[in-house]
C-alpha cells in the first residue's frame, strides 16, 4: 500500500514533532509535487488543442494562406488585419453581431430576473416549472434554429399565420434586416432565458434572510425590497451572466448559419444577419482565405477582451463609488 | 476576473458547504420570507413553460403531417400518423441512424474523459500546493474567454494532416478540455473535502494516487455526476467543431441536422421529422434527469 510514494514517509516523519490532531498545518502535508501529475492530463490536452491552436492562429493571421495550399503560405505582416478594417463585410458583421447581441441579451437577462423572482415563491410543482424552463437549453442550436426557421417562415410559418389572423401583414422575417435579426435573437432568448433564471434563482436563495427581515421592519414594500435587497445581492451574479452572455454573443454562429435554410454562409442575400462568427467561417471554408479568417478570429477575441474588461472596470468603479 | 465575481454569494451560504439543495430549501421555507405564490405567478409561469415547450411540440406536429396540411388555415395542432413515414424519409435523406450512434459514442467518450481530467485537476487545484498553481488556475479561468473560432483553423489543419477528417476521435480529443469543468470541480472539492480526511489518509501511509481513488473520488461523486450530465448534454449538442471535422458521411446528430436543413431537402415536414428524431433521445434523458441537472446548474452558479 505504501508503494511508489515517498511523500507519506516524509509526512509521518514530520508529524511527531507537531502536536497531534487538527491543529497541524495542513499546508505541509498537502504541499506536494504530485500536483503536477494531477493537472498534467488537462494541461497536455490544453496545450495540444487550445494553446497551440491559439498561437498558430496568430501565425496564420499574419500570412496569406489558402485552405488548399497551406505550405505555400506567404508572409504578409498585418495586411490581413488592415484589410479587415477597410472591409465593409467586417464592419457589417460587427454591426450585426452588436445589434443581435443587444437584442438577445438585454431582454433575455431581464426576463430571467423576473422569472427567477417568480420561481423563488413557494410553489406547487416547483420542479416541473424549473425543468420545463430548462428544456430549451437542452435543445441543440441546430434543432432550435430549424424549428424556429419554420415558425418564422414567410409563406407557411405559424407566426405569420398568427399575425395575419389578428389583422397584421405577413412579415418576410428572413429577408429584412431588423426582422431577421429579431428572429435570430428570439432563438437565442428562447434557449438561454431559463438557464439564466436558474442561476439568478440560486443566487437569490443565498441572500441572507435577515436583510429581508430588516427591510420589512423598515416598512419597505415588496418592490422596494426587490430593488434594494435582491438586486444588490445579485449584482455579482448579474455581472457574471452579462459577461458570459457577451462572450456567447460575440461568437454567435450556428443560428445565423442555419436560419437561412439554404446552407449558405453569407447570412442572408444582403448579409443582413451575417455575424462575425459566420463571416469567419465564410472566409475560411467558403472562400478558403485562412489568413483572413484567422485575423477575424483574433479580432473577435480582442473584442471579447475589451468588452469584458470594460464590464469589469465598470463594476469595480461602481463598487468603489458605493463604498 | 469573470469568475471571481460571484464569490461573495459563496460566502453568504452558511457554512459554505455545497450541501444538496433540498435542505437549504426546507430551511428557507421555515424562515418565513418565502411567500406563497399568487394566481398571477402561476399564470406567468405556466405561460413561460408553454413557450418553452411549444416549439418542441410543434416539431412533432409539423413532422407528422404533409406539407399541405401544415400550410392549411387554421393549422393542425395535434400530431398525426404520418410521423413514421416522414421519419423514414428523413432517415433516407440524412444518415440520422448512424448519426445517433456516433453521437452516443462521441458524447460518452467526451463525458468520461472530461470528468476524469477535470476531477484530477480540480483536486490538485483545490487541495495540493505546488509551485505555480495560482498562475495555472488563472490560465484555466482565462481560457473561458477565448472564442472557439480562435482554435478552429489549426485544429482543422491538424486533423487533415493526421487524416482524421470524418473520424470520431477528431471530435472527441479537442473537446476533452473544459475550463468550466476544472473550475467546477475545484470549487466543489475545496469546500466538500475536509483537509483532515486527506491528512488521515496520509497518516495511514496511503500514496497520493490511493488517496485520490479512495478518498477524493467518493467525496467528489455528486459533483462528478453533475459534471457528467452537463458535459454529455453539451457534447450531444455541440455544433461548430463537429460541423468542420465531420461530413455527412460520418456525422453526429447536429451535423446531420445541419445537412438536413441545408437546402437540398425541400420537404419541410421531413426536416421537422428528422429534427424530432435527432432531438428526442436527449430530451428524454433530460426529462428523466432534469431535476438533477437543474440542481447542478444552480449549485454551479452559487459555487462560481
Amino acid at each position: 500500500m505504501t508503494i511508489a510514494s515517498d511523500e507519506p514517509q516524509v509526512a509521518s516523519i514530520a508529524a511527531p514533532s507537531a502536536p497531534p490532531g487538527p491543529a497541524r498545518r495542513p499546508s505541509r502535508l498537502t504541499r506536494n509535487r504530485w500536483g503536477y501529475a494531477y493537472v498534467a492530463p488537462f494541461f497536455v490536452l490544453f496545450a495540444c488543442f487550445s494553446l497551440y491552436p491559439f498561437l498558430y492562429t496568430a501565425w496564420i493571421s499574419l500570412h496569406d494562406v489558402d485552405l488548399g495550399d497551406v505550405d505555400g503560405a506567404q508572409w504578409v505582416g498585418l495586411a490581413n488585419y488592415g484589410e479587415l478594417l477597410t472591409s465593409e463585410f467586417f464592419w457589417n458583421a460587427a454591426r450585426n453581431t452588436l445589434t443581435i447581441g443587444v437584442l438577445s441579451t438585454v431582454p433575455q437577462l431581464a426576463m430571467a430576473l423576473g422569472l427567477a423572482h417568480l420561481l423563488n415563491y413557494s410553489l406547487r410543482g416547483r420542479t416541473f416549472f424549473r425543468v420545463a424552463m430548462l428544456l430549451p437549453y437542452a435543445t441543440s442550436i441546430a434543432a432550435a434554429t430549424l424549428v424556429f426557421g419554420q415558425l418564422f417562415g414567410r409563406d407557411y410559418g405559424l407566426i405569420n399565420a398568427g399575425l395575419e389572423a389578428v389583422g397584421f401583414d405577413r412579415v418576410d422575417w428572413e429577408g429584412g434586416t431588423w426582422s431577421s435579426q429579431l428572429a435570430i435573437s428570439v432563438i437565442v432568448i428562447w434557449r438561454w432565458t431559463g438557464y439564466n433564471a436558474l442561476i439568478y434563482l440560486a443566487a437569490m436563495q443565498a441572500i441572507p434572510e435577515d436583510l429581508y427581515e430588516a427591510a420589512t421592519l423598515d416598512g419597505a414594500s415588496r418592490w422596494k425590497q426587490f430593488l434594494h435587497v435582491t438586486i444588490p445581492g445579485l449584482r455579482p451574479t448579474i455581472l457574471f451572466t452579462i459577461v458570459v452572455s457577451t462572450i456567447g454573443a460575440v461568437q454567435l454562429f450556428g443560428e445565423p448559419l442555419l436560419f437561412s435554410g439554404n446552407g449558405t454562409t453569407n447570412g442572408g442575400s444582403s448579409n443582413q444577419y451575417q455575424t462575425l462568427g459566420l463571416l469567419m467561417y465564410d472566409q475560411g471554408w467558403t472562400n478558403f482565405h485562412l489568413g483572413q479568417a484567422a485575423a477575424t478570429a483574433w479580432a473577435m477575441f480582442l473584442i471579447i477582451l475589451v468588452v469584458v474588461g470594460a464590464w469589469a472596470l465598470l463594476a469595480r468603479r461602481r463598487a468603489r463609488a458605493e463604498r | 476576473m469573470t469568475v471571481t465575481a460571484p464569490r461573495p454569494v459563496d460566502d453568504a451560504v452558511p457554512g459554505s458547504r455545497p450541501a444538496p439543495v433540498p435542505p437549504r430549501r426546507r430551511r428557507r421555507r421555515a424562515a418565513g420570507r418565502v411567500t406563497q405564490a399568487g394566481p398571477l405567478t402561476y399564470v406567468l409561469l405556466v405561460l413561460t413553460a408553454l413557450v418553452s415547450v411549444f416549439p418542441l411540440y410543434w416539431t412533432a406536429v409539423a413532422g407528422s403531417h404533409t406539407n399541405a396540411e401544415i400550410a392549411a388555415t387554421p393549422p393542425p395542432f395535434l400530431p398525426d400518423a404520418d410521423l413514421f413515414t416522414n421519419i423514414g424519409r428523413a432517415m433516407d435523406e440524412a444518415p440520422i441512424g448512424l448519426a445517433l450512434v456516433n453521437t452516443i459514442v462521441v458524447a460518452g467518450c467526451i463525458t468520461v474523459g472530461t470528468v476524469l481530467c477535470c476531477t484530477l485537476a480540480g483536486f490538485a487545484f483545490a487541495k495540493l500546493r505546488f509551485r505555480g498553481n495560482k498562475a495555472l488556475l488563472g490560465l484555466v479561468v482565462g481560457t473561458m474567454m477565448v472564442p472557439t473560432q480562435l482554435a478552429i483553423i489549426p485544429l482543422f489543419l491538424l486533423i487533415a494532416e493526421l487524416e482524421w477528417v470524418n473520424q470520431l476521435q477528431a471530435v472527441v480529443l479537442p473537446t476533452l478540455v473544459t475550463a468550466f469543468g476544472v473550475f467546477f470541480m475545484r470549487q466543489y472539492l475545496s469546500s466538500a473535502l475536509p483537509d483532515e480526511l486527506l491528512e488521515a489518509g496520509r497518516m495511514d501511509g496511503a500514496s497520493t494516487a490511493r488517496i485520490f481513488w479512495s478518498i477524493v473520488v467518493p467525496v467528489a461523486r455528486p459533483a462528478m455526476a453533475v459534471l457528467a450530465m452537463l458535459t454529455f448534454l453539451t457534447a450531444w449538442n455541440d455544433f461548430f467543431w463537429p460541423l468542420i471535422a465531420l461530413t455527412n458521411e460520418n456525422p453526429t446528430v447536429q451535423v446531420a441536422l445541419a445537412g438536413l436543413g441545408g437546402g437540398y431537402v425541400p420537404d419541410r415536414a421531413v426536416i421537422m421529422a428528422g429534427t424530432l428524431i435527432g432531438t428526442l433521445p436527449i430530451l428524454v434523458v433530460f426529462t428523466v434527469l432534469g431535476r438533477h441537472i437543474v440542481g447542478g446548474i444552480m449549485q454551479g452558479a452559487v459555487k462560481g
